[in-house]
């Protein structure tokens, strides 16, 4: 009923519209308007471009201020801030150009409208101007790419050693986690291997792979560079920690990589935002079927005292699923023993130098 | 036979002299054989002239389904607590509880990223312009090949039927993103769409680009061999340039895509592996080993990247002879602005890479990509100051193509801009695939290019349908766009800024995203209100074609060859001798001529008031 409705009611409006209009042309060919080639409208047109820019670039700027905190993530990583800061420098320069740029055009649009009489500069070209306005961009940029490049190559360099090292693996539709255990080495992990209980697909016969477990969610300690290692065991993901400042795809038979240091507990965030419900949020940010707007997964940072109490608690995959352990030790039979006692402080290596 | 005229006008163009004797026969002849049938005038016709109105009609045709695809999801992300149980009848299963199948609501951004890049942008804007202007602003009669001219459009519709087609199947249509990255795109157990639908999406984009092939050569054959006397490449409006420089890059870069589609096709259906590797999905851990998903990446987007110029040159062109033609001034810079396209063209062949910064791409591939995509800023800097300069001390004349034309570069600067963010790969780790993406690309090459063709079909209009469009209904379209395009565009930076991804259902399972519910259901009336502009532009279109007032042989006093035809050229274009060239086409308000504007095909010797001292010569 209310489809109805509302199909009538634009019915109608069509109708008045088409009426309208036959109505506008016919007035303008008796008024003699539609015969002149320049008429009002252009004035119209000029002065309505007059008021776009400045309306229009006072509500731009308003909504801008009135949106400018909801808009930036608290950062909570070194090199967050670099680039954060080199986003904000990045976009001051280009909010100028486009000030200028837009200016310009609006006021020409405005200034040179028709005027009866008047004839066009003719102006076809002159190669000092054309030289300088092509030299000026081609200095700003390359004071961007320079700068840029140098960030890159930092972000992307090799990661400190003794990072502490969490392996995500994506698929549809969440995210596994997976830490090295004591012994500081991620084990063997098969895609041929994985099911219902062996999400990861450990191949335990490699003793590395022995200690190694897994957690609901990341934990990180603050301070310290993170070694993400990143998988994907179906189709592409995408690990973004917006707050991190981190992206990386998640691609299937191609692991990834990306290193930070985290600069904030969870709760000293959760005083600065004033939200005592604040979580560090991962999300999946390629597309990868129905759930891909759902992918979520929490990462706490904790203070490294707290970090090494929580990794010092955490069991094994291989002892929580002996069944699993089991399989593979009838395949082979030299595993080490599962107590190569390594204290949990070295969990977090002393690495602080790096920050 | 009327068949064989572009035969004549080969030999015509390739001797590069205008016989007047053959034209004039060429000219009794063509009153004489003029009954065509209708099938063969409007259906399976040969014309340019035919084809491009072809290639525009379906263009918009396929411009209302990609808008109201987009209208959907905007509806799903304005008001995601909401239920849809009114569309329903439309949608039928796709509407679950009154909820829209998210699955669905993936094959809605995919399927409107598809239409609109391919259908629109490219077949609908550089298919209609390039087949109406390349012969009559070079001075041809026809393509250089009408029939395979003919055979491009029908391939772009069987193309379109099927790709159309694929909208309707159970499995709903292909849904892992226009980019349709493997293994998602690979995998029916991933996600329906890459059922039949990804099939028919793969078959519908083969048929695709062997219409693009077709076009392509022959516009890039016709500018090559078939200009009138006269007219030397440094004489050609910018126009053409731009359109020979677009089939050049489809030429080079179609192919690839297709060999992409053709390796994924084989991954999907003969067991392959060139982008599949070990991958455990459905309960299942499939055989395939060693592939790569991210050689996927690098074939799409050596098309892909182009493919965004493809789109975004012509629009360039026409704007660019707009402005000059409104302004009544010279285009500022010419050769400059041919050096920019030529720049552009080159430069898009090696920037392909800036979208997988964060693909796990080696680093060092990174800093290259960023190095190049950063220069390729320069020369679109070129054209922004060449058409700001354009303007200054013109004396415009606000025609709607004018408007579109200046909200063109409008649109331009403020898309362009946010590409040297993107264009930093330590910037693009936070940016990427967030909504700062979708805005900066919207606006740069969706929007603008858009407003060219626009520009064009209201600048173009008289020529192609012998009237002209209501100027008022122009007005109030151009004004609704504009404001609707900044409205839907601006804000979406500052959601993207807070790194909202893209191609979500919703956001609201993430704390981190929970802030912008208002500015998105802004976001979302906007862009509604912004597509139900577009029926004024459709009632004018559709309207003017039949009742609109009837134009003159030359209604914007422009320079250019195709003014010089008849009010609706015929088949052949000139009923009597094609004009002979002799200066370059923006002759604008030149001192001490009569008028403010001198037609290319004027000669000196006519003109020596104005001529200045370098041209004294050639009088």
């Amino acid at each position: 009923m209310t489809t109805l409705g509302i199909l009538l009611v634009l019915v109608l409006l069509l109708v008045v519209f088409g009426l309208l209009f036959r109505l506008q042309i016919m007035t303008s060919i008796f008024s003699g308007s539609s015969s002149r080639e320049i008429g009002v409208s252009n004035r119209v047109n000029a002065i309505l471009f007059i008021i776009f820019m400045i309306v229009g670039g006072a509500a731009f700027a308003w909504s801008f201020i009135d949106n400018y905190d909801k808009m930036n993530p608290p950062i909570a990583s070194v090199h967050g801030h670099a680039t954060e800061r080199m986003f904000w420098t990045t976009m001051i320069i280009l909010g100028i150009v486009f000030t200028l740029t837009q200016i310009l055009l609006f006021v020409y649009s405005y200034k040179y409208q028709h005027k009866e009489g008047r004839r066009a500069f003719f102006f076809p070209h002159n190669n000092k101007i054309e030289v300088i306005w092509t030299l000026i961009p081609a200095i700003v940029m390359a004071g961007l790419v320079f700068a840029g490049w140098k960030e890159w190559t930092r972000i992307t360099g090799p990661a400190p050693k003794g990072s502490v090292v969490v392996e995500v693996m994506g698929k549809q539709f969440n995210w596994l986690v997976r830490y090295p255990g004591r012994d500081q080495k991620l084990g063997v992990v098969n895609y041929r291997l994985i099911d219902a209980t062996n999400e990861f697909g450990f191949d335990l016969s490699d003793k590395n792979g022995i200690d190694d477990f897994v957690a609901p969610e990341i934990h990180v300690p603050k301070g310290h560079p993170v070694l993400l290692k990143i998988r994907s065991r179906d189709v592409l993901h995408a690990v973004y920690m917006p707050h991190f400042r981190v992206q990386m795809y998640a691609v299937p038979g191609m692991p990834t990589k990306f290193w930070f240091t985290p600069t904030k507990t969870t709760d000293e965030m959760r005083a600065q935002t004033g939200n005592p419900k604040f979580n560090y949020e991962l999300a999946c940010n390629q597309i990868c079927g129905r759930g891909h707007f759902a992918m979520k997964l929490n990462i706490i940072v904790d203070e490294p005292d707290d970090y090494v109490a929580w990794y010092g608690q955490q069991k094994s995959f291989s002892e929580q699923n002996p069944d699993v352990l089991a399989g593979f030790k009838q395949k082979s039979d030299n595993l080490v023993d599962n107590e190569t006692a390594a204290s949990a402080a070295a969990v977090v290596p002393t690495a602080k130098a790096s920050l | 036979m009327a068949a064989n005229l572009p035969t004549q006008s080969q030999v015509q163009g390739g001797a590069g002299v205008t016989e007047p004797g053959i034209a004039h026969d060429e000219h009794a002849h063509h009153d004489e054989h003029h009954e065509q049938s209708f099938l063969q005038k409007y259906i399976f016709s040969t014309d340019h002239k035919v084809i491009a109105k072809q290639f525009l009609i379906t263009g918009i045709l396929w411009a209302i389904i990609g808008g109201t695809l987009s209208s959907l999801f905007r509806l799903q992300l304005g008001w995601p607590e909401s239920t849809f149980e009114w569309l329903s009848p439309f949608l039928g299963k796709w509407i679950e509880a009154g909820k829209l199948n998210p699955e669905f609501y993936l094959a809605l951004v995919t399927m409107h990223g598809t239409i609109m890049v391919f259908f629109v942008l490219t077949a609908g804007l550089s298919g209609t312009f390039s087949n109406f202007l390349i012969p009559l602003q070079i001075g041809a009669r026809d393509m250089a090949s009408g029939f395979m001219n003919m055979l491009s459009y029908w391939f772009f519709f069987l193309s379109s039927v099927v790709m159309f087609a694929s909208l309707f199947i159970e499995t709903g249509p292909a849904a892992a993103g226009w980019t349709i990255y493997p293994p998602l795109s690979a995998l029916p157990q991933a996600i329906p769409g890459s059922g039949a639908g990804q099939t028919l999406w793969l078959v519908s984009m083969a048929l695709f680009i062997v219409s693009q092939l077709l076009g392509g050569v022959n516009y890039i054959t016709t500018v090559i061999n078939l200009r009138t006397q006269g007219m030397s490449m440094s004489k050609l409006p910018l126009t053409i340039w731009a359109f020979f420089l677009t089939a050049i890059l489809g030429l080079l870069s179609f192919p690839v895509l297709f060999s992409a589609a053709l390796l994924l096709i084989f991954d999907r259906s003969f067991g392959t592996s060139f982008f599949l590797s070990d991958i455990y999905i459905a309960g299942q851990a499939l055989p395939n080993t060693g592939g790569s998903p991210i050689l996927f990446q690098h074939l799409f987007w050596f098309l892909g990247h182009p493919e965004v110029y493809i789109v975004i040159m012509p629009a360039m062109g026409m704007v660019s002879e707009i402005l000059a033609t409104n302004a009544r001034k010279p285009i500022f810079g010419y050769r400059a602005m041919i050096g920019s396209l030529l720049g552009i063209s080159l430069l898009s062949f090696i920037v392909w890479a800036h979208h997988m910064f964060v693909t796990g791409m080696n680093p060092f591939l990174g800093s290259v990509f960023m190095f190049l995509t950063l220069i390729i800023a320069v020369p679109s800097a070129v054209k922004t100051f060449n058409w700001l300069a354009t303007l200054w001390r013109g004396n415009i004349r606000f025609t709607t193509a004018m408007l579109f034309s200046i909200g063109f570069v409008s649109l331009f600067i403020a898309g362009g801009l946010t590409g040297i963010v993107l264009g930093n790969a330590a910037l693009d780790i936070q940016m990427h695939n967030t909504y700062f993406v979708v805005a900066h690309f919207h606006l740069v090459m969706g929007s603008s290019a858009f407003f060219g063709l626009w520009a064009g079909v209201y600048h173009w209009f008289p020529k192609m349908f012998g009237r002209m469009m209501d100027e008022k209904l122009g007005y109030v379209h151009f004004w609704l766009t504009f404001l609707g395009v900044y409205l839907v565009f601006l804000p979406m930076h500052y959601v993207g800024i807070a790194g909202f991804p893209r191609r979500y259902y919703a956001w609201t399972g993430f704390d981190t995203f929970s802030q912008f519910a208002d500015l998105n259901k802004f976001i979302s009336a906007a862009a509604i209100i912004a597509f139900f502009a577009q029926f004024v532009f459709i009632f004018n279109f559709f309207y003017s074609i039949f009742r609109g007032r009837r134009a003159t042989e030359n209604p914007w006093n422009s320079t250019t060859l195709e003014w010089t035809t008849p009010v609706v050229p015929g088949h052949g274009n000139w009923p009597g001798a094609i004009p002979a060239v002799h200066r370059w086409p923006y002759d604008y308000s030149k001192p001490g001529a009569a008028e403010d504007f001198i037609p290319q095909h004027v000669p000196y010797s006519q003109t020596q008031s104005s001529n200045l001292p370098y041209e004294k010569e050639m009088e």
